[in-house]
């Protein structure tokens, strides 16, 4: 085994483990924590398959603005050092037995499937993607940019609106 | 048995269905938010990887996964404007608290 192959197994374990601590930890700071090293660990995986501007996107925008936003909501409106209440066993064992029933097809799917992959280079470089994303031809993908940023407008409009306090109750 | 695509999408899968779980479990908004942002970034793993060893030498899957972390930062920001209105409302952000849609 190659030391890629070593990295690529502890990667996967990290991930898989901090994933499964923050769905079930009961303390909620402690699980906001998980997540946390949780999507460290798929930054790492990004950078494992050399795809290193969207690691880096994912450190900025998931760890450093998502999880930092859920922890100030966290402190918002709830007392952190609580234990929430344990969700019901019927409820645990459907969603299990879900989940594993899931897993199982499609596990079962990639074992039948064989992927014709090649074993070209992928290299990314960031002048030719920012170049493809702002251009107009036919491989461009400036229409989709331009939405996007009208609907991260509408949403920040739509955030302060809801948050807004209503005047009546100043 | 040297790393493949399997071996990555087959973590993928496993990602996106312990978010799932999370989902059906946990009855607080905020930690069900986190189980969707665990199911997004498992869609984001797979973009990423079948666009590595499938055709490595475009980028159609590097721009899905730019724009899906787009859509999921919005999505959390009004998700936690809900979420904090709510609590405002209703003194409480568990799911099996909030039946109905006003104070």
């Amino acid at each position: 085994m190659k030391a890629v192959d070593i990295i690529f197994y502890c990667i996967a374990i990290f991930v898989l483990t901090t994933g499964v601590l923050a769905v079930t930890t009961r303390k909620i700071f402690r699980s906001a924590i998980w997540l946390l090293f949780c999507l460290m660990g798929v930054a790492a995986l990004y950078f494992w398959m050399n795809a290193n501007f969207i690691a880096a996107i994912q450190i900025a925008v998931y760890v450093g603005g998502i999880v930092v936003l859920i922890i100030f909501s966290i402190f918002l409106t709830q007392q952190s050092g609580n234990q929430m209440p344990k969700p019901n066993f019927l409820r645990i064992i459907v969603a299990s037995i879900t989940s594993l029933i899931g897993l199982g097809l499609m596990l079962q799917l990639f074992a039948k499937q064989t992927f014709k992959t090649t074993n070209k280079n992928f290299d990314i470089d960031i002048a030719t993607l920012g170049k493809q994303l702002l251009s107009t031809d036919a491989n461009g993908y400036a229409l989709p940019f331009e939405v996007i940023s009208i609907l991260l407008l509408a949403a920040m409009v739509g955030c302060i609106v809801i948050a807004m306090k209503p005047k009546t109750q100043l | 048995m040297t790393v493949g695509l399997t071996h990555i999408i087959v973590v993928s899968t496993v990602l996106f269905f312990i978010g799932m779980y999370g989902l059906f479990t946990r009855r607080n908004m905020i930690t069900m938010l986190m189980s969707i942002e665990l199911m997004l970034n498992s869609v984001n793993i797979n973009f990423v990887a079948f666009n590595k060893y499938l055709y490595p030498d475009k980028m159609d899957g590097i721009f899905f996964s730019i724009f899906i972390i787009a859509i999921a930062a919005a999505e959390a920001a009004v998700a936690i404007a809900i979420i904090i209105n709510l609590y405002r409302t209703h003194k409480s952000i568990d799911v099996d608290d909030v039946t109905d849609l006003k104070q």
